[in-house]
């Protein structure tokens, strides 16, 4: 009931959760065979950025715009390609609603 | 009980829609009556959409002809065509009906809490009636006309739902945006029902599909056809207004203006494969549909990596999701016509799609509510802004994880099951396909560890120390999806089986959607 | 005189109209012509919708004390009927939401006007 079957493999998640559980026991049992002896409250749980003193919290908190940098700079002109046609205007959106039914006509017509 | 199941599909329109006209009336009763009302209502008509949908599991599609003396008696006697208004429930519109219900409650359930602090509820709420009506008929329906009545019944109500917060300045303008869209493609539908009803002197969609001859008027109208219900839906390159419309809305009515999106696929569906196909070559048509959810998947994850409005980024991947569903089902519209194509991957591919359409109104449905919830305590939906609220928000980060891991595909939860359906079965039509959704997946991923960071993880800000958790009718409206979600994940052999299989078989078999009304005994 | 107007003019009307209304809605920027053309292209379909049931010389579609001849098809003038009614309260709706965006914005000009893009 619980196992999907297609035409050529099986998925069953009882299964995968089972191995999930499997490993997280093996995984624990690792982790508990460690340093238990720290001390709370004192400076070895503090926050630690290398040395530096450590700036409140709305400045240590990276901001959305921020993440993925390295990917946003990588395709910077797939992006302004793409953000042109994204206007906000709604002359645009019929025009793009009159080429497709176009295009769509041609399509149908020619192969048939 | 006989009674009610005979009469099922017409009592699950009319009563929602009694309902919306009486609801102002009970609303000088007091909230509390009126809250209590909605949801009993609701209820009542879920239990009637379950009672349809185990009669037609058992013994296959039902009719119901409006005005005939017998429920069942598709054409008067000495009629050789239906001429009467009809609905005709088969496989796949009980399960869009189960999929519409299920978010519908769920949107209540959230609602009520949420738009307590606005001026006119009573409105809100009679408005949210007629969407559901909206919805429900147009899956359920059986003649072309009906389609475009209950098409502009579910856009003006969802236009003025959408616009609701009339204090802020987006949202109106999210909301004319709608109302724009869904006017034109409405009335493209209707010059192309009337090209139909020109040449045929035909409305109902058995009859229509049995003397359709593919000639080039045909071809014009279902390009219109189909065009149209891909911009209702949200399909790349007629997709930008949705970010506009989705980000706006108030909680609970952008799942339901999302269900809107769903229906109209069904409506694409149901032209595609039961008016048009079967007898002639659908493979350009099906080609169409896959090049549309191949965009669709890669335009609407690579715009919403780039987001930092929370709703807008949600909106962008409704967006892309919607591209995998279409590209399941564009296969199985590709090889209809083959037999051994359709055996081999045809079939798997529709499954795939068709069960990826209940899973994503479920995960992101969900996934709208939290962004929502985020929004009702906090007062912005910039991602620039926020940080550090699973301190204070346990519920719903958990909710948001599981909805989260969900969409991109990860194991054990039910997105994983139809990703794996429609990845298997794409690959061997065509492997690049099968490629490009597999990256679409890791980037849904990456967009979401995006969110869950800048929403969720990180120190507790001073300006977030008072935030509280959302009130308990929020929680349990979001935990219905949850527990559905969670339920099909460790079920889905047995979701696939009961719900998606015959929903299948019921858009592949074109004869018996016609034998159901033409060969219908008197 | 009816034998000097050809048999296709509804039909190019139709056409004419839905081509207008095209026309506005690509090149426009004002909302309140935007819904001009909205209810200029709905005006379209209903002419389309009417023309197809007509039949040469053919009478209105009522049963009592009928002249002689065919009838026109009444059932494309119930759809347009339909479509008048659901038309009205669409056009309603929009002017409603431009009379916001103007009291919230000072400007219906779609491209001065806009908040959402990109």
């Amino acid at each position: 009931m619980s196992v999907l079957m297609y035409g050529y493999a099986v998925w069953s998640p009882i299964v995968w959760l089972v191995a999930l559980l499997v490993l997280a026991a093996i995984a624990l049992y690792v982790r508990s065979r460690g340093q238990k002896r720290y001390k709370k409250g004192t400076a070895q749980t503090d926050v630690f950025l290398s040395g530096i003193q450590v700036p409140p919290a709305e400045q240590r908190h990276i901001p959305a715009h921020n993440i993925y940098w390295g990917f946003f700079e990588a395709l910077k002109g797939f992006y302004s390609t793409m953000m042109r046609p994204h206007t906000g205007i709604i002359n645009d959106y019929m025009l793009w609603l009159v080429a497709i039914i176009a295009l769509t006509v041609l399509i149908l017509v020619l192969t048939s | 009980m006989e009674y009610l199941t005979v009469h099922s599909p017409i009592l699950i329109v009319a009563i929602p829609l009694l309902a919306a006209f009486i609801i102002p009336l009970l609303s000088r009763l007091g909230s509390k009556v009126r809250d209590t009302f909605n949801v009993s209502l609701l209820g009542f008509v879920t239990f009637l959409v379950a009672i349809l949908a185990i009669d037609i599991y058992a013994n296959g599609a039902r009719i119901y002809t409006l005005g005939a003396s017998v429920p069942e008696l598709a054409r008067p006697e000495g009629y050789m065509v239906p001429v009467r208004i009809m609905f005709q429930v088969d496989g796949i519109s009980i399960f869009m009906g189960l999929t519409i219900t299920v978010v519908a409650l769920a949107a209540l359930v959230y609602s009520l809490q949420f738009v307590k602090n606005e001026t006119g509820q009573d409105r809100f709420y009679s408005l949210f009636m007629l969407l559901y009506v909206g919805m429900i008929g147009l899956v359920f329906t059986g003649d072309m006309f009906n389609l475009f009545v209950f098409l502009e019944i579910l856009s003006i109500a969802g236009a003025g739902l959408a616009s609701y917060r009339v204090n802020l300045a987006d949202a109106v303008e999210g909301g004319f945006k709608y109302i724009v869209i869904s006017a034109v493609s409405a009335l493209l539908v209707l010059f192309a029902i009337g090209i139909l009803y020109g040449q045929y002197n035909l409305l109902s969609i058995a009859a229509l599909a049995n003397t359709m001859q593919f000639n080039t008027l045909d071809m014009i109208a279902l390009a219109m056809l189909a065009i149209a219900f891909v911009m209702k839906l949200a399909g790349v390159p007629l997709h930008m207004w949705a970010p506009d419309t989705y980000a706006v809305a108030p909680a609970g009515i952008t799942p339901m203006i999302y269900m809107s999106s769903a229906a109209s696929m069904y409506a694409l569906y149901r032209v595609t494969f039961t008016l048009y196909g079967g007898q002639f070559d659908t493979m350009p048509i099906g080609w169409v549909v896959i090049i549309l959810g191949v965009l669709s998947m890669f335009i609407g994850v690579m715009m919403a990596i780039y987001q930092t409005d929370i709703k807008r980024l949600m909106a962008y991947h409704a967006i892309s999701q919607s591209g995998y569903m279409l590209l399941g089902v564009g296969v199985g519209l590709a090889v209809l016509t083959d037999p051994v194509a359709l055996a081999n991957y045809g079939r798997d591919a529709m499954n795939g799609g068709i069960f990826h359409i209940i899973n994503n109104a479920l995960y992101k449905g969900m996934l709208f509510l939290t962004a929502e919830a985020i929004f009702f305590r906090i007062g912005t939906r910039d991602l620039n802004k926020m940080g550090g609220l699973a301190h204070n928000m346990k519920w719903t980060t958990i909710f948001f994880i599981i909805g989260a891991l969900a969409i991109s595909g990860i194991p054990p939860f039910n997105g994983f099951a139809s990703k794996l359906l429609i990845y298997e079965s794409v690959f061997r039509f065509n492997p690049l396909l099968s490629i490009i959704a597999m990256f679409v997946s890791l980037v849904t991923l990456a967009s979401f560890t995006k969110v869950f960071y800048s929403a969720f993880t990180g120190p507790e800000m001073p300006a977030y120390r008072e935030v509280r958790e959302v009130p308990k009718s929020m929680i349990i409206g979001m935990g219905i999806m949850v527990a559905c979600i969670i339920f099909f994940s460790i079920f889905p052999g047995l979701v696939v089986d009961t719900i998606v299989a015959p929903a299948t078989d019921a858009l592949i078999d074109q004869a018996s959607y016609i034998n159901g009304v033409m060969g219908a005994a008197p | 005189m009816m034998q000097y107007i050809p048999f296709n003019i509804p039909f190019v009307a139709a056409a004419l109209l839905v081509g207008v209304a095209l026309f506005i809605f690509l090149f426009k920027r004002n909302l309140i012509k935007i819904v001009m053309g909205v209810a200029i292209l709905s005006s379209g379909v209903n002419l389309f919708l009417i023309a197809l049931g007509y039949r040469a010389g053919g009478v209105a579609p009522i049963y009592t004390a009928t002249p002689e001849g065919v009838m026109v098809l009444p059932v494309p003038q119930a759809l347009t009927l339909t479509n008048i009614v659901i038309t009205v309260s669409v056009i309603a709706l929009m002017l409603t939401m431009v009379m916001y965006i103007y009291r919230h914005m000072g400007d219906i000009d779609a491209k001065k006007s806009r908040l959402l893009k990109g």
